[in-house]
C-alpha cells in the first residue's frame, strides 16, 4: 500500500526537508518503521529508548487517532495519509 | 553560544506575561506564530490556549493535538508558521525542567516566563538540541511594534 506520511515542520530537518514521505506499508507500525529506516535521525524524536512511541507523539490515519483504532497494527489502504501530531507538554520542576 | 535569536515585539512579550499573571498559580500556555527566513526568526502573533492538565496545573501544562492543529491552521490562515510555544513556571525559574525536555522537539522556540508570587519576572526562550540531551538558550531580541496580527 502506498501511503503518504506527513512530516511536522520541526522534524523536516531530519527527513531531507520534505513535507511528506511516501512509503509502502500495510500497517501504521510498518509505515513508521519504513520512514525511520529511510530517515534514521527521526527515530529519537518519535520513539523513546524502550522503542515505544513517545507519549506526546500522536499518529493519525487520515483523521483517526490510531490509539482508538488498532494502534501500530492499524491497517493502511492505498492513498491513506498518516499524520504525526505532537501534544505540547511541560511544566516546572515538581 | 547557540546563536539562536527570536525577535519578539514588546507588546507580545507583555501579553505572555499577562497570561502568566492571569492563570497564576497555574501554568499558562499558548502558541507562538511567526516567520523564519534565512535562520532569522520573528514572533508576530500569539494564540493563548487552555491548559488541559486539570490534574496538576500548578506544575504541568498540556496542549492537546487538537489545539496543536488549531494553532497550525491559525498560522496558515495568517500566512505565518507555528514557530513555538510559551508557558509559565509559577514560583519557579524560567528555565526548562527535565519534564519539559522529555516532551520537546527541536526547532520549536520554547518561551518560559517565571511568575513569582503572581508577578512576572524573567522570560527566556530555549531550543532543544538535536540529540535531545539539553536545551540551547535562544536570545530574545525586542523588535519594533508593527500592526498587530
Amino acid at each position: 500500500m502506498a501511503v503518504k506520511v506527513m512530516i511536522p515542520t520541526p522534524l523536516r530537518a531530519y527527513a531531507g526537508k520534505q513535507e511528506s514521505v511516501e512509503v509502502s506499508a500495510k500497517t501504521v507500525g510498518e509505515a513508521l518503521k519504513r520512514l525511520t529506516d529511510q530517515h534514521s535521525e527521526l527515530k529519537k524524536h518519535l520513539y523513546s529508548d524502550d522503542g515505544r512511541l513517545r507519549s506526546f507523539v500522536n499518529v493519525y490515519v487520515n483523521d483517526e487517532d490510531i490509539r482508538y483504532a488498532q494502534k501500530d497494527q492499524t491497517p493502511l489502504r492505498d492513498g491513506d495519509t498518516v499524520s504525526i501530531v505532537p501534544s505540547i507538554a511541560g511544566g516546572r520542576e515538581s | 553560544m547557540s546563536g539562536h535569536v527570536l525577535k519578539l515585539r514588546s507588546d507580545l512579550a507583555a501579553k505572555i506575561q499577562a497570561h502568566g499573571m492571569q492563570t497564576y498559580p497555574y501554568e499558562c500556555c499558548g502558541a507562538i506564530l511567526g516567520l523564519e527566513a534565512d535562520g532569522a526568526r520573528e514572533a508576530l502573533g500569539l494564540l493563548p490556549l487552555a491548559n488541559r492538565r486539570d490534574d496538576s496545573p500548578r506544575n504541568r501544562f498540556e496542549v492537546t493535538p487538537a489545539d496543536v492543529q488549531l494553532a497550525e491552521k491559525t498560522a496558515r490562515e495568517k500566512k505565518l508558521e507555528l514557530i513555538g510555544w510559551y508557558h509559565s513556571h509559577p514560583d519557579a525559574p524560567a528555565k526548562p525542567s527535565e519534564f519539559d525536555r522529555e516532551h520537546a522537539w527541536p526547532w520549536y522556540s520554547y518561551i518560559i516566563v517565571s511568575v513569582q508570587a503572581g508577578q512576572p519576572r524573567e522570560m527566556n526562550s530555549w531550543r532543544l538540541q538535536d540529540d535531545r540531551t539539553a536545551y540551547d538558550p535562544e536570545a530574545i531580541e525586542s523588535s519594533a511594534n508593527r500592526s498587530s496580527i
